[in-house]
């Protein structure tokens, strides 16, 4: 599960946005879009806890794969520094993605540092044949990234929240006005958006969780929240994606 | 294999080796055991118990500080019968100690736990929790108020069928008070539990949703180490497990020198899951390189 990796190359793609590749071995365990890594950002002990990060982007080949994050706190600054031949040490990988299923019409939303997972999905899910629309919700137009690669892959609409860049508001103001018929929903972002999301779509769909996590793999008991049935999950090794309708937003 | 250099014998514990993992750190082992051999470790101090399974505080739970953390879980456990039936189950293929925590909100909750869990085939000891600061009531109030601490592990000693081992709380004025009132009734102390702590996010408001938290970590060794050594000048010969920000083997060397008979392993586990197997084969190679006869060759060097 520890993991010894290979920093290939580090980019700041938008305000406070890095994307990081790594090359490793363990690269070729990642099966599911949606996965994450538990990323140890200093060999010493100034920095205890390891920080949460999605795969934004696998290459089999190359043996490599990308995370994109926010640098905003101490630890994810530390990350920012990590350069090309710099090694980092990794839990990996970790949780439950989303299911790649093949169906007609798939709409992919994401908010700010949730969108990197969809990345990935995104890919795969055209690599069988599934259309999908993404819709993209971020604060500002300084904060967007990853416009492009959603737009090689299918329709793409951008919503800022000051009204800067695209639609002004929320993703929810974007597919209020979509008028096709989609199956499935895949969202990743704040809790408040995966809410608003799952009570506008009359679909079923996926959402990924973000919580502050301590080890990541189901010992500490940080990261729980509500299932709908009354009982609790982990966001670390029952989730982070789970069903619409299983867990409590 | 035994390396009769660091094989230990406490109250109803053959330690292979000092290393175990603390309480809360480990849950019950199932996670880590897809790591690495449990077999391998010293002891386990199993995820706390309580009468009725409970469900914990609300998230954010944990947040990191400098050099530590701060954890307000609030003892969440599914009760001690699950636990008996299944996680102390998947223990039983171990050759390894087990050390349950047991917890609660009432005298009578903690003698219940105790009663049926030390009644457990694979567990050799207890650890009274008389100190957890993340519950409302009970918890910490035991672990703060001598005469209160010494009653609980009266009657908790006179139903246990394994010896007990009292789980010390840093947030009192005077650790020696709270030693001496528990330390001719247990087996044996294990210390320190977290010292309670607050972190506040950008807007000036407490990150934990239980407002504080305990803080663990290396930030908290050198608290750990005065109050075993203050209490070692008092109380000689009571075993001692000491825990607080260990990481290295230089770590376990300052507890031994302090006066401890092994030692617990907390936040380390999450920052490197394999740190308990890396110490015990880094405490190998130390001993050999020292040419000690015994690891406890070290104890009390602080203080003789």
């Amino acid at each position: 599960m520890k993991n010894i990796m290979t920093v290939v190359s580090q980019e700041n793609i938008a305000d406070k946005i890095y994307e990081m590749v790594l090359e490793g071995d363990i690269t070729e365990s990642m099966k599911t879009p949606g996965q994450f890594v538990h990323i140890r950002v200093s060999d010493n002990t100034s920095n205890v806890l390891r920080r949460p990060i999605s795969i934004s982007d696998i290459n089999l080949e190359k043996s490599q794969f990308t995370i994109t994050y926010r640098a905003d706190g101490d630890g994810t600054k530390k990350l920012t520094k990590y350069k090309a031949g710099d090694s980092i040490d990794i839990l990996s990988p970790l949780g439950n993605g989303y299911p790649v299923e093949k169906s007609g019409n798939v709409l992919i939303i994401g908010g700010g540092i949730g969108v990197p997972p969809l990345y990935e999905l995104a890919k795969r899910l055209n690599g069988i044949g599934v259309k999908t629309t993404h819709v993209l919700g971020f604060n500002s137009s300084k904060d967007i990234f990853y416009e492009e690669k959603f737009k090689a892959l299918g329709e793409t609409f951008i919503a800022t929240a000051d009204g800067s860049y695209g639609t002004e508001g929320f993703v929810t103001d974007v597919t209020r006005n979509l008028t096709d018929d989609y199956d499935r929903f895949y969202a990743c972002g704040p809790k408040v958006m995966l809410k608003a999301v799952s009570d506008a779509l009359d679909i079923d769909g996926y959402v990924s969780l973000e919580e502050r996590m301590g080890c990541g793999f189901g010992v500490c008991y940080a990261c729980v929240c509500d299932r709908v049935d009354g009982t609790q999950a982990k966001v670390c090794t029952d989730g982070p994606v789970f069903k619409k309708g299983e867990v409590v937003l | 294999m035994t390396n009769s250099k660091l094989n230990i014998q406490l109250p109803g514990l053959d330690l292979k080796n000092p290393v175990m993992p603390a309480s809360g750190c480990f849950s019950f082992g199932k996670e880590f055991s897809k790591l690495y051999d449990l077999s391998k470790l010293g002891a386990i101090m199993i995820k706390a118990a309580t009468e009725e399974a409970r469900s914990g505080n609300k998230t954010p739970r944990v947040a990191e500080t400098a050099s530590g953390m701060l954890n307000a879980i609030g003892l969440q456990n599914p009760g001690v019968d699950h636990i008996i039936e299944h996680e102390l189950k998947y223990l039983e293929q171990y050759d390894v100690p087990i050390i349950a925590n047991v917890a609660g909100t009432k005298i009578e909750d903690y003698v219940s736990v105790a009663k049926k869990i030390s009644a457990a085939p694979n567990v050799n000891a207890l650890e009274l929790n008389i100190s957890c600061p993340n519950v409302k009531e009970g918890g910490i109030q035991f672990g703060t108020d001598p005469e209160t601490a010494r009653k609980l592990t009266y009657e908790v000693k006179n139903v246990s069928e394994v010896p007990v081992y009292v789980k010390l709380s840093p947030n009192v004025t005077n650790i020696v008070d709270m030693a001496n009132s528990v330390g001719d009734i247990a087996d044996g102390l294990t210390m320190i539990n977290t010292l309670v702590g607050m972190r506040l996010d950008k807007s000036g408001k407490p990150i934990l949703a239980n407002t504080t938290g305990g803080l663990s970590g290396p930030a908290i060794k050198p608290v750990s180490l005065n109050m075993i050594y203050q209490i070692r000048q008092h109380l000689a010969d009571i075993p001692i497990i000491g825990m607080g920000g260990i990481a290295t083997v230089d770590d376990i060397f300052d507890y031994l020198s302090v006066g401890v008979d092994a030692v617990a392993v907390g936040t380390l586990n999450f920052t490197d899951p394999y740190i308990c197997p890396t110490l015990i084969d880094d405490l190998e190679k130390r001993v050999e390189s020292l040419s000690l006869n015994h690891i406890h060759d070290l104890k009390g060097r602080a203080y003789s």
